[in-house]
């Protein structure tokens, strides 16, 4: 019997809902605009995403799944969405003078982000494994594009094209592996999968099967070895679209792999356990020592969010929900270091050129000391140290891996972050103590300017107030365990 | 009042080195001045206070610290011992801040010169006013900095700062056994308390206690342990080489540390611990042996030496072995009495020394002096004093305490004993003849300083004058005046009379036996005036015997100290040239003395080399290749191999990164079969 359908029943995806009718009013006001498209439709897009943003805190964050249990809306759905759409705002925000000072200032742009957004959303939202793969793939699809979008330029090119076919190669194993899970357990939907499972021991086919899903999500957290892709893509994108890839995809990606893991193969959390320990540390172990030979600072913060993501794995893999709570937490500090970071780096403009050596920052305390010291403080958190924000996020993420004895993951962790930090403190070393370069162009946009503002006031007075934030994550992942 | 005494010069220390550049060098001097001023004057009056109302007291200042059955405290122990103590110190200190106004007037860091000399001083105080062997090793440590500050306060001259580096590390050795020695007493008594530890002593003068194997009694150990760090502080022979180098310091601290004060504390510590000392007899006789063999070693390196201050130096080294060998024989409070009275005449000797240093513009060598008493007729007065006290020159204050040393070294009838009054004989004869070697030098015969030296001859300012002054008072009648109430007659009787012949004073001396309870109530003895704070087994009361010891043997060091003025008056005044001759014709004996017995050379050879080679050994090849090579160094390189490794990896080509995704994902899943065995 089909069950009756009612509008009403479709207000928790209000802001979703909202989002397709802005794409694609977009589409339509894009075409018919022909002068500066680009730049009226990003600022709209960042009204368009506060106007979600503020439908989300609308919407009643404890539902039940509508859409026939496609999709639902729970306190760690609504947190990450949040998290999302202010990490697309700033996204789009550094972006818009980027856009016009590279001449790719096409109005595709803020539409094809708007639609990711959209991908993100349905991600950390889907209960079932069909409606999981749509919103990755809607997701995918734009970032594909965005990573080729400078297409008269070979290495953004090159960019777009090796992360699109690693990306369907990612893609079929996630398929491959959602086939296999229906074939074992005869379900999609999470709760039917969970159920299923209830129990009864794992046999071998669903073991592989979720081993293929794990191994699609890890294409898109960038997880060692299925990562490859992260420098190149990072280096040849245009650098407002690589800011994007450090800041926001990763939440969704991550929120996903959470939900998958905990709400459908929750009942054998010991399997994937093993799997996640061991991308985890391979993660840590590469961000780390892999950035040690980077010249290029975009690489360089590939490697970083590389090793960033395997801090993350290290609170999934402890599989507990204070462990997920402090996943969430790391996201979104290291979200909001990203924004900041990646808007120092945009403004590395000389005569109009974009630079992006880490020898071109060399002596900026003497040319541009308030932007030094803020790399520098940005740099000072991305390594850990205390007591900036970046020391919390991984604080909480060993404290959790302890709870839960995962002493030998919890020490090679900080060792890592050890050898990592050498990189982060090479760029401080590189702009306080060489002998300064020609000053960097200052014509910086306000919205730049305002991103960077919130990222490093964060960074700086999180320790003031960390209650609030680390509460709502344990919140958030406690939605996970509460079914 | 106790407190004033021991804090006045901790207090004008932090004023003059936080504050020192604010105030300027005038307020850091008077600041400093003022404090000992307090202090010096407030002792005094404790003394009086302690001794005479015979009221030794502990002051509880603070709890140090407690961890299980160890307590420690803060505390100030004013007994008489500690309170003759504190009047030296002070007194002698506050003369030689005074006379550091004049005599670093030309230097510019003043300020910092006072301060560590107060820091000296509180750290001096602390010392001697521990009720526990803890406090007494922070205090011990405080003098060791502040001598190695004071010693190197030149510091842009590269041999003050050897002999700086030298002190501290040879001073080390000495704390080294003194810390081993606080620890052993801990492990015997269960306390560093000195009140407890006193009381515990007689029943453990049996046990042994097992090291390494072998079973040491346990007394005597810790004794010997104690001995070592006093080895240390007051340069007896073995750990002696420092004291001599010391002298690169600044006059004034030569003065009060390296004569008078700091180099007496290791006398102070053994006759401090005598209640345990009276159960090692073992103990005791090797403190006799070693400081006769300091004394008399001592002096016949002063015979040949050049420089006036290095003279001087071993004179203190020699005589600082005449307390040890009195301390050896039981005989604590003459070698108390010697050290009151040697702080006098030596700091005299000293600042004299000082005084005619800054006269002849900063030349020390006596052999580019002579003929300048006529220029600096005080400071020739002055030394006159100070040498005739040294040499014991009946009447002023060496006499007394000298001879009643050597008498009762030769009354304990023991070999040690007689050992040490004939070496001690001998370093009596030595010592008046290098004191007038160098007066003579000195002072007389034609100028053999330049010109331009001598046209700057010029007597020093009141200031300095003025210290030496009170030291010369010092050095003339401590020995007559103070030692009346020191140690003998009776208030009644005595009045008004001060000097008498030395053979009464010696009988009023030892007349009143440490043990005799009919005295108890007398302050006016030396029972009453020790109290506690000095024991003495009656078996071991040598200034007793030392009453009944034949008259030869109390004539004899005065007539050795007269002969030894007669020869050096006639090797340099009346036949000048014939010192030189003697000196040729006893060619090894005088290269040995000359060469201070060869002990800094044994020394290099045997430890400073090797130190220098194992030093070399670990820091090139253990430092630089083990653990900067495997460590930072080569984690550091392999790091970077590691990073380069994967940037390989890194191709850049399409089907490699699919590869490594697939293969990853082969691993995994076949990481499961293996595991399960599907």
């Amino acid at each position: 019997m089909m069950p009756v359908f009612s509008w009403a029943s479709l207000s928790p995806a209000l802001p979703e809902l909202f989002l397709v009718m802005l794409g694609m009013v977009m589409v339509l006001a894009g075409l018919s605009q022909s002068e500066g498209a680009a730049r009226s439709l990003c600022r709209v897009a960042i009204g368009g995403f506060a106007l979600a943003l503020m439908m989300l805190l609308g919407v009643n964050w404890d539902s039940a799944p509508v859409m026939n249990g496609m999709f639902v809306m729970d306190h760690f759905a609504g947190f990450m969405k949040l998290l999302i759409l202010l990490g697309l705002m700033a996204a789009v925000a550094l972006s818009v003078r980027y856009l016009e000072q590279e001449e790719i200032d096409r109005f595709e742009y803020p539409i094809l982000i708007v639609f990711a957004g959209l991908g993100m959303m349905l991600m950390v939202s889907a209960h079932n494994l069909l409606a999981m793969y749509v919103g990755l793939e809607l997701q995918s699809l734009s970032l594909y594009v965005l990573a080729a979008f400078r297409r008269n330029h070979s290495k953004s090119s090159e960019a777009g094209m090796k992360y699109f076919v690693l990306g369907a190669l990612a893609s079929g194993m996630l398929l491959f592996g959602a086939s296999l899970v229906y074939g074992y357990t005869g379900a999609l939907g999470f709760d039917a999968i969970s159920h299923a499972l209830a129990g009864g021991k794992a046999g071998a086919g669903l073991v592989i099967g979720l081993v293929f899903l794990l191994v699609g999500l890890a294409f898109k957290v960038s997880a060692v070895p299925f990562h490859m892709w992260t420098p190149d893509v990072y280096e040849g994108a245009p650098t407002s679209v690589t800011a994007l890839f450090a800041i926001v995809p990763k939440i969704a990606a991550m929120g996903l792999l959470m939900r998958l893991l905990t709400e459908p193969f929750g009942s054998i959390m010991p399997e994937w356990q093993q799997v996640v320990w061991v991308l985890s540390l391979a993660s840590m172990a590469v961000g780390a020592f892999a950035g040690l030979v980077q010249n290029n600072i975009k690489r360089l913060l590939a490697y970083s969010s590389i090793g960033n993501m395997g801090y993350a794995l290290v609170g999934v893999a402890a599989g507990t929900a204070s462990g997920m709570g402090a996943v969430i937490l790391y996201l979104a500090i290291y979200m909001i270091m990203a924004a900041g970071t990646f808007g120092i780096v945009l403004s590395m403009r000389r005569g109009g050129r974009a630079y992006e050596d880490i020898e071109d920052l060399s002596g900026l305390s003497r040319t541009n000391p308030l932007m030094a010291w803020t790399l520098a403080f940005l740099m000072f958190s991305m390594s850990g140290i205390p007591p900036l924000a970046g020391f919390f996020g991984k604080l909480f993420i060993f404290q959790a891996a302890i709870a839960s004895q995962f002493y030998v993951l919890a020490v090679l962790g900080v060792l890592c972050s050890v050898v990592a930090a050498y990189y982060y403190l090479r760029v401080i070393k590189v702009m306080f103590f060489d002998d300064p370069l020609d000053a960097l162009d200052s014509d910086l946009g306000f919205s730049l300017r305002a991103v960077v503002f919130l990222s490093i006031a964060f960074v700086l007075f999180f320790i003031f107030s960390p209650d609030t934030l680390v509460e709502t994550s344990r919140n958030a992942a406690a939605a996970l365990f509460a079914g | 009042m106790e407190i004033l005494a021991v804090f006045t010069p901790l207090l004008g220390f932090l004023l003059a080195f936080l504050f020192g550049k604010q105030m300027g060098d005038r307020g850091a001097q008077f600041v400093t001045c003022a404090g000992m001023s307090v202090a010096a004057f407030v002792s005094v009056v404790l003394f009086f206070d302690v001794v005479f109302d015979s009221d030794p007291r502990t002051i509880q200042l603070a709890t140090w610290m407690t961890a299980g059955d160890f307590s420690v405290n803060w505390a100030l122990r004013v007994d008489q011992l500690a309170a003759v103590m504190i009047c030296v110190v002070n007194i002698v200190s506050a003369c030689v801040h005074f006379y550091s106004i004049g005599y670093m007037a030309h230097d510019s860091c003043r300020a910092r010169f006072m301060s560590y000399l107060s820091l000296f001083t509180f750290a001096m105080l602390m010392l001697v006013t521990s009720d526990n062997l803890l406090q007494l090793f922070f205090g011990w440590e405080g003098v060791g900095v502040a001598s190695y500050l004071l010693i190197g306060f030149w510091n842009h001259k590269h041999s003050a700062n050897a002999a700086a580096v030298k002190a501290f590390i040879v001073n080390r050795m000495g704390d080294f056994g003194l810390a081993l020695g606080v620890m052993s007493a801990f492990v015997i008594f269960g306390s560093v308390q000195f009140d407890a530890m006193f009381e515990k002593a007689p029943e453990l003068a049996e046990v042994n206690f097992m090291f390494m194997g072998h079973s040491v009694h346990a007394l005597t150990l810790i004794c010997l342990l104690l001995f070592i760090g006093a080895c240390g502080k007051s340069a007896q022979l073995g750990l002696h080489t420092w004291l001599p180098d010391a002298m690169e310091g600044p006059t004034p601290v030569s003065a009060l540390i390296h004569a008078a004060t700091m180099v007496t504390a290791g006398v102070f510590l053994v006759a401090r611990m005598s209640p345990v000392f009276e159960y090692a007899p073992f103990a005791l006789e090797v403190v006799t042996v070693v400081g006769a063999l300091t004394a008399f070693v001592a002096a016949t390196i002063g015979l040949t030496q050049f420089d006036i201050k290095r003279v001087i130096a071993y004179s203190t080294m020699s005589q600082l072995g005449y307390m040890f060998f009195a301390l050896g024989v039981s005989a604590y409070g003459a070698a108390i009495f010697h050290l009151m009275t040697h702080a006098f005449f030596k700091a005299l000797l000293f600042l004299g020394a000082g005084s005619v240093i800054h006269a002849m513009s900063d030349e020390q060598d006596m052999r580019n002096m002579g003929g300048i008493w006529k220029l600096i007729p005080t400071t020739y007065v002055l030394m006159w004093i100070g040498s005739l006290a040294l040499a014991g020159i009946p009447f002023f204050a060496g006499y007394y305490s000298k001879d009643i040393i050597l008498e009762s070294a030769f009354a304990a009838h023991s070999g040690a004993g007689e050992f040490a009054y004939w070496m001690g004989i001998a370093a009596a004869l030595m010592t008046a003849f290098y004191s007038w070697r160098l007066i003579f030098m000195t002072f007389h015969g034609a100028p053999r300083a330049d010109e331009h030296v001598m046209a700057h001859v010029h007597e020093s300012p009141p200031v300095m004058i003025s210290s030496l002054i009170i030291l010369a008072t010092g050095a003339i009648f401590a020995g007559a005046l103070f030692y009346e109430p020191f140690v003998a007659g009776d208030t009644g009787g005595h009045e008004g009379l001060q000097i008498i012949s030395h053979e009464i004073e010696i009988e009023r001396e030892v007349e009143a036996p440490v043990v005799e309870e009919e005295h108890e109530e007398n302050i006016w003895n030396r029972f009453g005036f020790w109290g506690e704070s000095l024991k003495v087994l009656p078996e071991h009361d040598t200034l007793a015997a030392a009453h009944h010891v034949p008259e030869w043997v109390k004539l004899l060091p005065t007539f050795m100290g007269v002969l030894g003025i007669f020869l050096a008056w006639v090797l340099y005044i009346k036949r000048a040239g014939v010192a030189t001759r003697i000196a040729a014709v006893a060619g090894p004996l005088h290269r040995l003395f000359f060469h201070k017995w060869y002990f800094d050379e044994l020394y290099e050879t045997l430890f400073v080399r090797n130190a220098w080679r194992i030093g070399r050994a670990f820091s090139l090849k253990g430092d630089k290749q083990i653990i900067d090579g495997y460590g930072p160094d080569g984690i550091a390189a392999w790091s970077q191999r590691v990073a380069s490794g994967i940037g390989r990896l890194q191709t850049g080509c399409l089907y490699h990164y699919a590869f490594a995704m697939v293969a990853g994902l082969f691993g995994i899943v076949t990481w499961f079969f293996l595991r399960a065995g599907f």
